[in-house]
């Protein structure tokens, strides 16, 4: 699982595209929003952590078809799966490596553009955690979505459709503790049922991909 | 739906055997299905599985990857270590630290095979393996899988078209091609 | 005679083809009798005004949207465990009916909200879960149009089925979370048993009862035609292999 997680990264520093497409795409979202409601700093403020939590989730979905398409395309796929790696680690090294290169950059990234937004100071720690306690979800459940439209012609769209119904749940948790954070309330428990989320997607999740896998293998 | 019908062999270490048939036939799908990678409609397949290298027409190369990543990268996955002489035996000594996209077809093709002796597995199905090879790549990736890999016990079902010169027994698949009225599969249920 | 023996397509068929239009027609009496039950036949309520006869037609739809899922979830489940291709027919038949019904109580929910509440959408817990349920349909129908094959068509669209259900039900409660951070609780939604009295409550049971019959004729229906599709296909794909093949 390691070896393959250190190509996929590698293929992603090489590739280019990989780190810095969503980082930049996240950075165009936030940018562009002032322009949509104004300047004001305190409409700015009040949206900040929905709008850097719709923007994450936009940016992890902009790269998810990525995951598996490239391997299917070269073939890879099947000599993957004839690998003495069990297709439930390959779905977890997937996701994982979809994280670092995604998800990881915006964690990082959110703060300073927080800034941008007039996110109040009180709500970066809520808004870090909540993300980064999030990302991962939307990777593993992105992962699961790029596996059932793997191989199928205008997937990228589809794959959309399928996978924004399952965000929900993640988006509400999240931008919620990030809201609560930012207005003074108790924000924990929202962080813990995300992170409840998370860890039930790490923990069954990979199952229902590889089973996606199996069938698009055939 | 069924594609073909009582394929039946046996294959004791050592020994290879060559699929034949017209395009179209079925080749690919016994490979795949020898390999776990599909379900066969009625019958099993034993002692492959965890012992399976399978090597389809596509290599699955990274390009941004060079041609001793890749192979590392086999190695690592397999659990395996990486064989000093496979860059010899391949012809990719001069090649080891070139992006595998700037490679041509049969360079490329070689690398793919070389992962075939890196990931030490005893069975091979290998789809095609000699697609865009020259006569003496030819010659080499034969000389590999008699003296390396059969001679070593190993086992190599290869469905081809050319004569590696190996003298091995040949399995035509033509006879065994699935009647269209043949049982099996999902339409069956709706005829 | 074991259940499982109208898996078979072809028995499928000719067992339920009858019942179809028999069904159909049942259902349209029913449907009648409560509809015009419902709409003429009842006292307009105190609160509500006569608008509130518009449950009749949004209580069972939304009720059936709900149900429609949990049978694609059963069908689902039947078809990963036994492998019975009606199953899955009858899944992806149910699906664009499971849409229309969940449309229908949308649509009927903002013609009703915009008299009662003053504007045509709000973003009630109950009204977003529907929202999302109506997404869920819509990836599901794309994900089985999309794959060629039947038979990874009727896996895949299964598996999405099966997590859909769990994040489906996430999503209800996640959403009750969420909206109660953002208004006051105030609910206006009707819960039959608490707030309707028995003249509003009896003509709604023959209503929903017209929905449910509907609901197994179409679905009746829109399984036969998959499975005569299917049959089309596997018949084309007889004629195709008895070509020869070409060296």
């Amino acid at each position: 699982m390691r070896a393959l997680l250190a190509r996929d990264l590698r293929l992603a520093v090489r590739a280019g595209g990989g780190f810095g497409l969503g980082l930049a795409f996240f950075l165009i979202v936030v940018v562009l929003v002032p322009f949509g409601v104004g300047p004001e700093t305190a409409i700015l403020a009040r949206i900040a952590p929905g709008i850097l939590w719709v923007a994450a989730l936009l940016a992890a979905l902009l790269s998810l078809d990525r995951i598996f398409a490239l391997d299917h395309e070269d073939g890879s796929l099947p000599l993957l799966a004839t690998a003495p790696l069990p297709l439930e680690m390959l779905a977890l090294a997937k996701a994982l490596a979809h994280w670092i290169t995604t998800g990881l950059p915006l964690v990082v990234a959110a703060p300073v553009l927080g800034v941008l937004l007039h996110l109040p100071g009180a709500a970066m720690p809520w808004l870090l955690v909540s993300l980064a306690l999030g990302t991962p979800a939307l990777s593993l459940i992105g992962t699961f979505g790029a596996a059932l439209t793997v191989g199928l012609r205008r997937g990228g769209l589809l794959l959309s459709l399928i996978v924004l119904p399952l965000y929900v749940p993640v988006l509400i948790f999240g931008a919620e503790a990030a809201r609560r954070g930012a207005e003074g309330l108790p924000a924990a428990t929202s962080l813990l049922l995300l992170a409840g989320i998370g860890l039930g997607c790490a923990a069954l999740l990979p199952f229902a991909t590889a089973a996606a896998l199996r069938v698009t293998l055939r | 739906m069924p594609v073909l019908t009582e394929v039946s062999f046996r294959l004791a270490p050592g020994q290879g055997l060559v699929l034949r048939g017209a395009n179209g036939i079925g080749k690919t799908t016994l490979l795949r299905t020898i390999a776990g990678l599909q379900p066969p409609l009625s019958g099993g397949v034993e002692g492959a599985g965890e012992r399976a290298g399978y090597a389809s027409h596509a290599d699955g190369i990274k390009p941004a990857l060079t041609v001793a990543e890749t192979l590392r990268f086999w190695a690592d996955l397999y659990r395996t270590d990486l064989p000093e002489d496979v860059f010899e035996l391949f012809d990719l000594a001069d090649l080891r630290d070139r992006p595998a996209g700037t490679l041509s077809a049969g360079q490329g093709r070689r690398l793919g095979l070389a992962r075939l002796a890196v990931i030490g597995r005893e069975v091979l199905l290998l789809d095609e393996p000699t697609v865009s090879l020259d006569a003496s790549s030819v010659k080499r990736f034969a000389a590999f899988l008699r003296d390396r890999h059969l001679a070593r016990g190993g086992i190599a079902v290869i469905a081809t078209h050319i004569d590696l010169g190996l003298d091995l027994p040949t399995l035509d698949l033509t006879p065994h091609r699935a009647a269209p009225e043949a049982p099996g599969g999902s339409d069956a249920a709706f005829l | 005679m074991s259940i499982w023996s109208y898996a078979n397509p072809r028995k499928f068929l000719d067992t339920t083809e009858p019942w179809v239009p028999r069904l159909m027609w049942l259902s349209a009496a029913v449907l009648a009798v409560g509809l015009v039950w419902g709409f003429f036949f009842t006292p307009e309520a105190e609160r509500f005004g006569s608008s509130v006869k518009i449950i009749y037609l949004h209580v069972p739809s939304a009720l059936m949207a709900i149900n429609a899922w949990l049978m694609m979830l059963v069908a689902s489940l039947i078809w990963l465990v036994r492998r019975h291709h009606v199953s899955a027919l009858a899944a992806r038949a149910a699906a664009p009916i499971g849409m229309v019904m969940t449309l229908i109580a949308l649509v009927t929910g903002a013609i009703w909200g915009q008299p009662m509440w003053g504007t045509w959408w709000a973003w009630d817990p109950r009204l977003t879960s529907f929202l999302i349920l109506f997404l869920f349909y819509l990836g599901y129908i794309a994900l089985w149009a999309a794959i060629p094959d039947p038979d990874s068509a009727a896996d895949l669209t299964s598996v999405l089925c099966l997590v859909g259900s769990v994040f489906a039900i996430l999503s209800r409660y996640a959403v009750n979370f969420w909206n109660q951070g953002l208004h006051q609780g105030a609910s206006l939604s009707l819960d039959a048993q608490e707030n309707v009295a028995d003249v509003f409550w009896l003509p709604l049971l023959v209503c929903m009862a017209g929905f449910v019959l509907l609901f197994v004729a179409l679905v009746l229906l829109r399984t036969g035609t998959e499975i005569r599709a299917r049959r089309i296909t596997a018949l084309r794909a007889r004629a195709r292999r008895a070509e020869p093949v070409r060296a």
